[in-house]
């Protein structure tokens, strides 16, 4: 039913990429009984010929991604030759340079492609591997719900708390109202968690996984005097307990969804800046080589 | 002597277009007093119009039809309508009674005696009935329900402030209200039952949140209900309300009570009235003859309680009515609409002959009366069939001519109305682009009107002729003349089994869906005569391919159909079991329970069986069978069963062969119960009756939105589908859009009959929407969206240069343009880009392939991938 990036189509251009490779090493070795490899043979230029449509053509990925109202093929198919093709370029290029770099728009052009390259290898672990820690952590439940679920736990605490003392109510209210998902750019990344509580005599201390409160009611918890207050703070204890679980659920869920996306905010812009550079290797090569 | 001569009950359309033309007669007669009357139950006139949303864009569908009325209509904004009508009126000399309430009509033609509200009786020698289908609403049935105190209708929640406010009722109205008072007021909603069950899934998520939100001003009181009301002392001050609590009475101060209980439908007036109805349904209809009398003599029902639910449709009959009363035998609007439909036919007659020969050659038809049957084949489609090439060119050479005709015609009367209205000062009319006359049919003999696996559902009577219906591995039936074929799509909603090919100088009567079940709902000899059938051919389909279908008369008289509606048990596990099930429509859950975990072992749909071990060697039903959807099912009990098995018994082994695949799938089922989870989950949301459902695999998205975004670009800026508010569970995401439902309940009440089933399955909505929001109702799964038409955007390579205006997909904050705003909102949903060669716009552009298609018939293949 489901076939993803890598298995489309049986693996078809993995095949391509294998059969670009071979052709690629082929295509070096003639050169080394002549003259020595470099990108000014016949075939450097068939390599970096052959790259620099390459590099075209990943680059149109951006265009058909957006032309929603092409009829050719599927977008999966598309992205799985994108990402075999794309594995290809390392070996091309190189073998079009013949390992020759030094410090000059050529290789800048080659440390881009190589940087586009990477982000992408990377963007692909991500999307192979995020989708299901995100299933994994969801459980069954939408965020809708999970949202749903946390209003609910905040007007048991606030029920629960009304019954109890004004420093217990005062903790529980600092501790809803400081709870933290999300915050500055990092946090998000990170999911790193910022809540804070008011505490009685310790004043606003860090909240993070709700231990503080959670510590403070189970300090208060062995000695109340007034009936039903243990049974109110047991509930309120449970509260915070799946609250703190909640959260963090929501924080991994955000800090996923970041990452799913963050990678191709260096993968495009680079694609740019490799472009520039692309062509300025070329008109270099062409007028004064 | 009676009052009035004709009393005609409620203003809508309808009734306002009746009460115009006898005046009109009453003027021509220089009568001194009006021999009319028109009696209104609310305070002004079309009550149904007044109730629409504010400056609703109202549509004159169906364009085919000319209007016949004194009182004026095109299409137009809601408040232009209703003060052309006001005009009109007055103009006219209307003789209207607003805040005229009908409870009860009594006795026959010359003497009718009509009781309002408050007891006032009006009497009358003919009474036209146009009160419409609406419905009156339901009262909170305590003392002061009628006072101003109380509201049973909300226009716009802004116009109060700062004040308590009670809103009575449970369902999507309520809330809807409940939830736009909170923006300025203090709500409490009262629901008499302990939770919102019958609300839709977005509205129930507001209310449970608002409720739960401290800052919301919105209490809710459970399982309550009003028990008494305290009138407020002067206008402006606040009342109470006694309710009734599981805690005990409670007295509740507000200043007003918005009651949104429902409404009454007509039936029980009818009843009342000594109106005869065709059957138990709470929709059911009178039926009437060619006048629109029902039953009884003098009482004439038209407008949408006729069973026409558009205004141009209720204005015509309106003064066709009065007509017919004043003793003119009129020809109805549509004569040359049926003159250019049967135009191609090999007949020197006209048309009311062809009429009278057709409804008497289809026994099914012959007693219907001649109003409803015209109705019929107005809806429906005339084809014709000839054989050889040189008849076929003709033909079509014919229908061009006949074609430039009438649109000749057309033209030519449109000018004379221009200059009548010229002449008499009337404003000139905004004429409507004239639609294609609808000709006869032509078809090549040979050719197939269905094939096998096609999605259609349009109902087929032979007139002339004969047609070959072959199923795959099934003998051939020929058809003849009177008899009709197509009710097994019909009822079930499944593709088409087998081709249906026509013989030479063939003539069918093709009548869509719509218009079929509308008529089976109005006559019970209709519906029998389809339902006996259908009964024959599902047997002899499932039991007996090689007997001929009226064979199986006798059993098909003795087997048994039975309803189930959602969730209901057919059979429990451990029951015994007596007779097998064979699906007629919908889907059913088999589940098997162990160890306190239950199994989906099987999802048997339309056309196949269950239960048939009760009958083959088990006597205990090994699992429990519920409705998925609601299910029609036939039970044949063991005596039948052997009859049939006895009468062909080629049939034995492939029922074996089918049984022991059931098996086999069960067993596989209870060895990876991860997948009859899943299974479980998707029958729960209701995908039994799905044909073509988008759904997610959440380990392969990345949440990228290009499905949506795609879906927005190829379908005018507008996304159908949403995937982030999709019910979730394991890995799979079953986002809000439209699965194109087996029966798609959208299609039900669409007044302009504006939604459609390609055969390839696809159901759309098509551009004669008029806004009216009944399908986005109706639908269970809440993808009908009502939105205006989306400004248009700058193109990729703009925008990507530029970086101006909105990217690729829905653009939330886009404003609609003055032009959009007029034409008012429309329904919009998922047509499963039914005219793109590359398919769903959606799972091409989904960069993972994440996003699948699929039907229940590719369950197994989804469990496979587990
Ligand atoms: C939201 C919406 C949008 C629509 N949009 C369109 C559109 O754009 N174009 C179109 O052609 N159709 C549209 N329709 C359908 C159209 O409104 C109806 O077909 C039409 O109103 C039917 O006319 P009628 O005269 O039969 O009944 P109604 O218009 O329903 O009129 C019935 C009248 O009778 C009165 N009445 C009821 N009971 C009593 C009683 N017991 N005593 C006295 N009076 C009584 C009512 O107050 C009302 O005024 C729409 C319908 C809805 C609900
Ligand atoms: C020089 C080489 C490459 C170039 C120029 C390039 C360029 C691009 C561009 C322009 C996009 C479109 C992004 C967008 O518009 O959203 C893209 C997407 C992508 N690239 Fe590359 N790429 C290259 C190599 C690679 C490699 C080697 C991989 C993987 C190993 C890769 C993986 C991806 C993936 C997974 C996407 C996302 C597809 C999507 O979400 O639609 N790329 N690339
Ligand atoms: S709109 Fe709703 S009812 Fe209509 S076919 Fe789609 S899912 Fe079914
Ligand atoms: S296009 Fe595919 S990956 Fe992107 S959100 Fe939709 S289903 Fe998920």
């Amino acid at each position: 039913m489901y076939q993803g990036i890598l298995g489309h189509g049986g693996r078809r251009y993995a095949w391509w990429a294998a059969f670009l490779i071979v052709t690629s090493f082929a295509v070096y070795w003639t050169q080394a009984a002549s003259e020595p490899p470099s990108g000014g043979t016949w075939q450097g230029y068939g390599l970096g010929g052959l790259g620099v449509l390459l590099i075209l053509w990943l680059s149109w990925l951006g265009i058909r991604k957006r032309s929603y109202r092409r009829a050719s093929g599927t977008l999966r198919g598309w992205v799985s030759a994108h990402v075999y093709l794309g594995l290809t370029l390392p070996v091309i290029a190189t073998l079009h340079c013949a390992f020759q770099f030094g410090l000059n728009i050529h290789t800048l052009a080659y440390a881009l492609m190589m940087a586009v390259i990477l982000s992408g290898a990377y963007g692909l672990y991500v999307y192979l591997r995020f989708p299901n820690r995100l299933v994994a952590n969801r459980e069954d439940q939408s965020r809708d719900d999970l949202l749903a679920e946390l209003d609910s736990l905040d007007q048991t605490a606030l029920d629960a708390a009304g019954q109890c003392d004004d420093g217990v109510y005062g903790a529980v209210c600092s501790a809803l109202e400081m709870s933290t998902v999300g915050g500055s750019f990092m946090d998000q990344l990170l999911a790193r968690d910022r809540s804070r509580a008011r505490l009685p005599e310790r004043g606003l201390v860090d909240n993070a996984q709700q231990r503080a409160v959670i510590d403070h009611l189970v300090e208060r918890i062995p000695d109340t005097s007034r009936g039903g207050e243990a049974e109110n703070l047991r509930a309120l204890l449970r509260v915070f307990g799946r609250r703190a679980e909640l959260l963090k659920r929501l924080r991994r869920e955000l800090s996923l969804e970041l990452r799913l996306k963050l990678w191709l905010v260096f993968h495009v812009p680079l694609t740019f800046a490799l472009l520039a550079a692309l062509i300025a290797h070329v008109v270099a090569v062409f007028f004064y080589w | 002597m009676a009052d009035f001569h004709i009393a005609v009950l409620g203003a809508g359309p309808a009734g306002l277009s009746a009460a115009a033309r006898a005046a009109e007669y009453d003027r021509e007669n220089a009568a001194s007093q009006p021999t009319h009357v028109l009696l209104e139950g609310t305070a002004a006139h079309a009550n149904t119009i007044q109730r629409y949303q504010k400056g609703k864009h109202v549509m004159d569908e169906p364009g085919y039809l000319d209007l016949r009325s004194p009182m004026d209509f095109e299409a137009g904004t809601r408040e232009v309508i209703l003060d052309d009508w006001a005009q009109g009126l007055k103009a006219i000399g209307v003789n209207m009674r607003t805040g005229a309430t009908v409870n009860r009509i009594e006795g026959t033609r010359g003497n009718f005696t009509i009781h309002l509200a408050g007891g006032e009786t009006v009497t009358a020698e003919h009474v036209i009935l146009s009160i419409g289908t609406q419905g009156n609403p339901r009262r909170l049935g305590v003392a002061g329900d009628d006072s101003a105190f109380v509201q049973y209708q909300l226009d716009d929640p802004d116009e109060y402030a700062d004040e308590d406010i009670l809103v009575v009722g449970a369902g999507d109205a309520a809330i809807e209200n409940a939830l736009g008072l909170t923006r300025q007021n203090r709500v409490t909603i009262v629901n008499r039952k302990n939770e919102f069950s019958r609300a839709k899934q977005g509205n129930l998520d507001g209310i449970l949140a608002a409720i739960n939100d401290p800052a919301t001003p919105l209490t809710c009181r459970y399982q309550s209900q009003v028990k008494a009301l305290q009138l407020p002392t002067a206008a402006g001050q606040a009342g109470s309300v006694i309710l009734d609590t599981p805690d005990g009475e409670e007295t509740l101060p507000c200043h007003r009570i918005i009651a949104r209980l429902g409404s009454i439908p007509p039936r029980g007036f009818l009843e009342d009235c000594g109106i005869a109805l065709p059957n138990a349904s709470a929709e059911a209809l009178p039926e009437l003859d060619g006048q629109y009398q029902c039953n009884v003599a003098g009482l004439h029902v038209i407008g949408a309680l006729a069973g026409y639910p558009l205004i141009k449709q209720a204005m015509n009959q309106g003064q066709d009515v009065v007509d017919f009363i004043h003793g003119k035998a009129v020809k109805p609007v549509e004569h040359p609409l049926l003159q250019v439909k049967f135009g191609l036919l090999p007949y020197e007659a006209d048309v009311d002959e062809v009429l009278a020969l057709y409804q008497q050659r289809v026994p099914m038809f012959a007693r219907m009366n001649a109003l409803a049957f015209r109705e019929l084949i107005l809806e429906s489609d005339i084809l014709y069939a000839v054989d050889g090439r040189a008849a076929y060119t003709g033909l079509e050479k014919q229908a061009r001519t006949l074609r430039a005709q009438r649109l000749d015609d057309i033209e030519h009367s449109r000018r004379n109305e221009d200059r009548k209205r010229h002449e008499t000062g009337m404003k000139p009319k905004q004429w409507r682009d004239i639609e294609e006359p609808a000709l006869t049919g032509i078809l090549r003999a040979g050719e197939a009107v269905y094939r096998h696996g096609e999605y259609s559902t349009t109902f087929y009577t032979i007139v002339e002729g004969e047609v070959t219906l072959k199923s795959p591995g099934g003998p051939e039936t020929r058809l003849q003349p009177g008899q009709f074929f197509g009710e097994m799509s019909l009822l079930s909603g499944r593709p088409r089994l087998g081709d249906a090919v026509v013989a030479p100088d063939t003539i069918l009567i093709a009548t869509p869906r719509r218009t079929m079940l509308k008529l089976m709902a109005a006559n019970g000899e209709v519906a029998t005569g389809i339902e006996t059938v259908f009964l024959q051919r599902t047997l002899q389909q499932c039991f007996a391919p090689s007997l001929s279908y009226t064979a199986l008369r006798d059993i098909a008289r003795r087997v048994e159909t039975r309803h189930f509606n959602r969730g209901e048990v057919i059979y429990e596990q451990g029951d015994s079991g007596d007779c097998l099930y064979l699906i007629r429509s919908g889907t059913v859950a088999l589940t098997y329970r162990e160890n306190g975990r239950s199994i989906a072992v099987g999802h048997p749909q339309s056309g196949e069986l269950f239960g048939q071990l009760a009958l083959m060697g088990d006597a205990v039903r090994r699992e429990t069978a519920r409705a998925a959807v609601r299910v029609e099912v036939i039970a044949i009990k063991r005596a039948e069963f052997l009859e049939l098995l006895k009468r062909s018994p080629d049939s034995v082994p492939a029922l074996q062969a089918d049984t022991r695949d059931q098996l086999l799938h069960a067993s596989r089922m209870e060895s990876v119960p991860e997948a009859s989870d899943v299974i479980s989950f998707l029958l729960g949301r209701g995908l039994g009756e799905a044909t073509d459902a988008l759904v997610i695999d959440e380990n392969l998205c990345v949440g990228c939105d290009n499905c949506e975004i795609a879906c927005a670009e190829t379908h005018n800026g507008i996304s159908r589908l949403n995937r982030k508010a999709g019910a979730r569970f394991a890995h799979i995401n079953l986002p809000i859009a439209c699965r194109h439902c087996e029966q798609p309940h959208c299609m039900k009440e669409c007044p302009p009959n504006a939604i459609h089933r390609k055969p390839s399955g696809e159901v759309f909505i098509d551009d004669s929407c008029i806004g009216c929001g009944n399908c986005e109702t109706n639908c269970p799964y809440d993808v009908i969206r009502m939105e205006y038409q989306a400004p248009p955007k700058p193109g990729l390579l703009q925008w990507l240069l530029t970086g101006r205006g909105h990217g690729p997909g829905e653009d939330a904050k886009a404003q609609p343009s003055k032009k959009a705003k007029a034409a008012g909102k429309k329904a919009v949903k998922c047509d499963a880009c039914k005219d793109r060669k590359a398919g769903p716009a959606c799972v091409q552009a989904c960069p993972t392939g994440a996003a699948v298609r699929l039907s229940p018939a590719d369950f197994a293949d989804l469990v496979e991938d587990l």
